[in-house]
């Protein structure tokens, strides 16, 4: 195998005859390097998208800080390469190495991956594959890596059950030390994989696929899904951490342009609100705020240490944090009318968000976005986002009225009980949008609709929901292509291709391994990338297993099946979005759960870190 | 305001990061240092940054300069400071200098480069010599850039060999607006493959 030296000395040759090779070559501000005999483990975090999209992550930052803090663990970062590159990895025959220190992927002692969504599967593969790694477990030996992966994808995680020897299952920042600490006893004692993956399974959050087996019903849905040994548990519980650590201030500063050039802050995680259709919003509870003053702390440090000319403040629902007024305030005073650019997304869809976006707002202005989702009350209903197409109309007035001359609207379309009515809603909703538009700007008034498909998610109230099938999409989408014509209006979509992939995939089993292993062979990477996703690779991947797609994507389950991922606890029962999916269907709402404690679950199984950790950070109701 | 020029080494941290990330490379160690940038007026204001010659893509350089302007009533020493200890790796700073706010723009000082070329694969030093001899015993070589016909002889004012196995060539080419030698189409001439070498800017040549 080819060693640091050697690797650098055949890249030089390549890089010149690649697109942005400034990918490839890491050297960034900040990265860390630690002498490769000095560590105990060696870790490396795998995005499996290119350097371009993996660098922003913010999620990969924090994990990277956290590890190289510890003196014994040297972690370095690995990306999936884009097309070009990888011909020319395979063709030299270099393996995939890390960015700090240059040594082949097969070298480190952990790879860990990113998976936040599930059109990256295929590109897992590949990235083991361009390591030289063995694809499944079952075929890896007791001297290649331990593969583990966690993000919103692995809360299900029995499509890569075979390719992943543990998951980790919610936040990271506590659990991912404990990971390193279990491997460094294990490898003391010298035993085979085997006990590392048992021990691992001992560790809260972490769920390796090979100490559980899934039994069939005839008609084809899971019977259950049982742990082979009395010592492993039966449900595995996401991990959760009860105060949000300060955020993470050593940014990678890429020496290229990427897609987020920024310091990002998480100002909370979770939301109240309860949408349906959310799985960030479900599995993410409970709600947990961070200080203002640890926000504009992390700030000033990240500017520090970065440069950076952006700040993204991030959260699902910025308006409902608590002390909006102070931090915005305190971001005025600290950092605005001094050529940054801040952005805090996600705001609720009322005058008070234009004030707040006006106070913010620096010499540049981009759009203002708003996601209203559902343009009918009856959708709105269905799916628990109740806005009203009065608030929305005057919130966007205060918007044109105020400077901006582009407001971005996002809609979803795709709901099984949804209506060509409710769809033309959306039209008729967006013309009085850019109607109040030309009343006040005139011809400079634009607006952006984006119109996405909803794919019912796995631990959300609309797991046992169909999606939408293929003839219902286009033709609702056609709707709105025709309709959506006028000065000012533009008006993007997703491909319905893409769309049935992620349902498939999103609430698969684990008989969906051999397709994502069989899509890949035949050539399928990239799928989150509208150029290079190959629908019809997928279709004769389904075929060639004997697998019928439309089992995954268009089937309405029964209130009683059991689920892939029903052994998989975010802490919110399955009672509470059982009742959730009841209410859907009568179109009744939920109330925020900041006004009601509707008993999801969260608090009676996070009940003593609660009681360790009273007060205002946490959402939720205090217990004694 | 004041307006300084920063003379700096380009190294291999930074080889692929072209001209205008190289821009925001500056901003950010501005910004790091803080040292206040002035921006130009507008509705999209700009910081003043000036870079002497694009480097292309792929090349180190011990020759780079940019004039940068600040607003700030600090010493050109802190100023120095400032910048050499907040500048990354793949930036050494050499000098600091203070420049007359209305002075030539730093891009039309420069007349010419000078690069030094190491070649990777071995080349027998007779051959090398005779193709070197016959380059500059022509007077004209066409050639096209861009679907653009034009003479690169003229934009060699010279090209020497200065070390043997490892082979380094020594090249000055004009560096003016519309006559622009490229290291890597002399290369060509001499039937060197431009991938096989690593090529340093290591002299920018100024009007005095």
């Amino acid at each position: 195998m080819p060693n640091p030296t050697e690797i650098r000395r055949q890249l030089r040759r390549i890089l010149p005859r690649v697109e942005k090779p400034g990918r490839y070559v890491g050297g960034e501000l900040n990265q860390i390097v630690k002498d490769w005999q000095s560590v105990k483990t060696h870790f490396a975090l795998v995005f499996p998208d290119i350097y371009d999209i993996g660098v922003p992550n913010l999620g990969m930052m924090l994990l990277y800080e956290i590890l190289n803090k510890r003196e014994d663990v040297f972690c370095e970062r690995a990306y999936l390469p884009w097309l070009d590159m990888e011909a020319e990895l395979r063709q030299a025959k270099i393996p995939l190495y890390s960015l700090e220190s240059y040594h082949p992927l097969r070298d480190f002692d952990i790879i860990g991956f990113s998976l936040p969504y599930e059109t990256l599967y295929t590109n897992v593969l590949n990235v083991l594959d361009l390591a030289g790694i063995p694809l499944k477990s079952e075929n890896r030996s007791d001297d290649d890596p331990l593969i583990i992966a966690g993000g919103h994808a692995a809360f299900n995680p029995e499509p890569m059950s075979a390719f992943i020897d543990a998951f980790v299952i919610g936040e990271g920042e506590e659990v991912i030390g404990e990971i390193v600490d279990v491997w460094q006893a294990w490898k003391k004692t010298g035993a085979a994989k085997a006990g590392l993956l048992l021990n691992l399974s001992q560790v809260q959050g972490v769920y390796v696929p090979s100490l559980y087996e899934p039994t069939y019903n005839e008609n084809g849905t899971l019977a259950a899904t049982t742990s082979k040994y009395p010592a492993v548990p039966k449900t595995i519980l996401k991990r959760m951490i009860p105060v949000l650590p300060d955020p993470p201030t050593h940014f990678i500063v890429p020496s290229i342009s990427v897609v987020h050039n920024r310091i990002a802050v998480e100002i909370m995680r979770g939301c109240t609100r309860g949408c349906r259709f959310c799985q960030a919003g479900m599995i993410n509870r409970p709600v947990r705020e961070r200080p203002v003053e640890q926000i504009i702390k992390g700030i000033e440090d990240a500017l520090a240490n970065t440069g950076y000319e952006e700040i993204a403040l991030l959260s699902l629902s910025s308006s409902d944090y608590t002390h909006i007024n102070e931090l915005v305030q305190a971001i005025i005073d600290k950092f605005v009318g001094k050529h940054l650019t801040i952005s805090l997304p996600s705001l609720r869809i009322e005058s008070f968000s234009v004030e707040l976006m006006e106070k913010l707002r620096g010499a540049r202005q981009g759009g203002f976005t708003l996601a209203p989702e559902a343009a009918t009350d009856a959708m709105r209903n269905r799916i628990n986002k109740p806005i009203t197409t009065d608030d929305l109309l005057t919130t966007a007035r205060e918007i044109y009225s105020r400077g901006w001359t582009t407001i971005k609207l996002y809609f979803m379309i795709g709901h099984p009980d949804e209506t060509m009515e409710d769809v033309e809603a959306i039209v008729k909703l967006c013309k009085s949008v850019i109607g109040e538009g030309h009343k006040i700007i005139g011809k400079k008034a634009n607006l952006h609709v984006g119109v996405s498909t909803f794919v019912p998610k796995p631990q959300t109230p609309f797991q046992w929901a169909a999606a939408d099938n293929q003839e219902s999409i286009y033709a609702k989408q056609k709707l709105l292509r025709d309709s959506f014509r006028g000065p000012g209006l533009r008006f993007t979509w997703t491909n319905p291709k893409e769309t049935l992939l992620e349902a498939a995939l999103s609430r698969g089993d684990r008989r969906l391994g051999e397709v994502i292993y069989t899509a890949w062979k035949m050539g399928a990477k990239f799928d989150a990338w509208q150029d290079q996703y190959e629908y019809n690779t997928w279709l004769a991947a389904f075929e060639a297993c004997s697998i019928d797609p439309n089992f995954y994507i268009s089937r309405t389950r029964a209130m009683d099946e059991v689920f892939p991922w029903d052994h998989i606890s975010t802490g919110v029962n399955r009672r509470y979005l059982e009742n959730e999916y009841q209410k859907s269907l009568i179109g009744e709402l939920t109330s925020d759960c900041r006004e009601d404690c509707h008993t999801c679950g969260i608090l009676p199984i996070f009940n003593n870190l609660r009681r360790d950790h009273p007060g205002q950070l946490w959402l939720c109701p205090e217990v004694k | 305001m004041q307006r300084i020029r920063i003379s700096y080494n380009k190294g291999v941290e930074l080889q692929y990061t072209g001209n205008l990330d190289m821009h925001k490379v500056w901003e950010r160690t501005f910004r790091r240092a803080r040292l206040p940038l002035a921006y130009s007026q507008g509705f999209h204001p700009q910081p003043k940054l000036q870079q002497a010659a694009p480097l292309p893509l792929g090349f180190t350089s011990e020759a780079e300069m940019v004039d940068v302007w600040i607003d700030t009533d600090e010493s050109i020493e802190d100023i120095a400071k400032k910048i050499v200890n907040t500048a990354q790796l793949g930036i050494v700073v050499r000098e600091v200098a203070s420049i007359p706010i209305s002075s030539d723009p730093l891009p039309n000082l420069v007349t010419a480069a000078e690069y030094r070329i190491k070649c990777d694969d071995p080349i027998e030093l007779a051959v090398i010599q005779s193709k070197i001899e016959s380059f500059l015993s022509q007077a004209n070589i066409a050639r096209e850039r861009r679907g653009k016909p034009y003479d690169l002889r003229p934009l060699v004012q010279s090209l020497a060999i200065e070390a043997d196995s490892p082979l380094v060539l020594i090249m000055h080419l004009s560096s003016l607006p519309g006559a622009t030698g490229r290291p890597e189409e002399v290369l060509e001439e001499l039937q060197i493959d431009p991938y096989t070498v690593d090529i340093d800017r290591t002299k920018l040549i100024l009007k005095q």
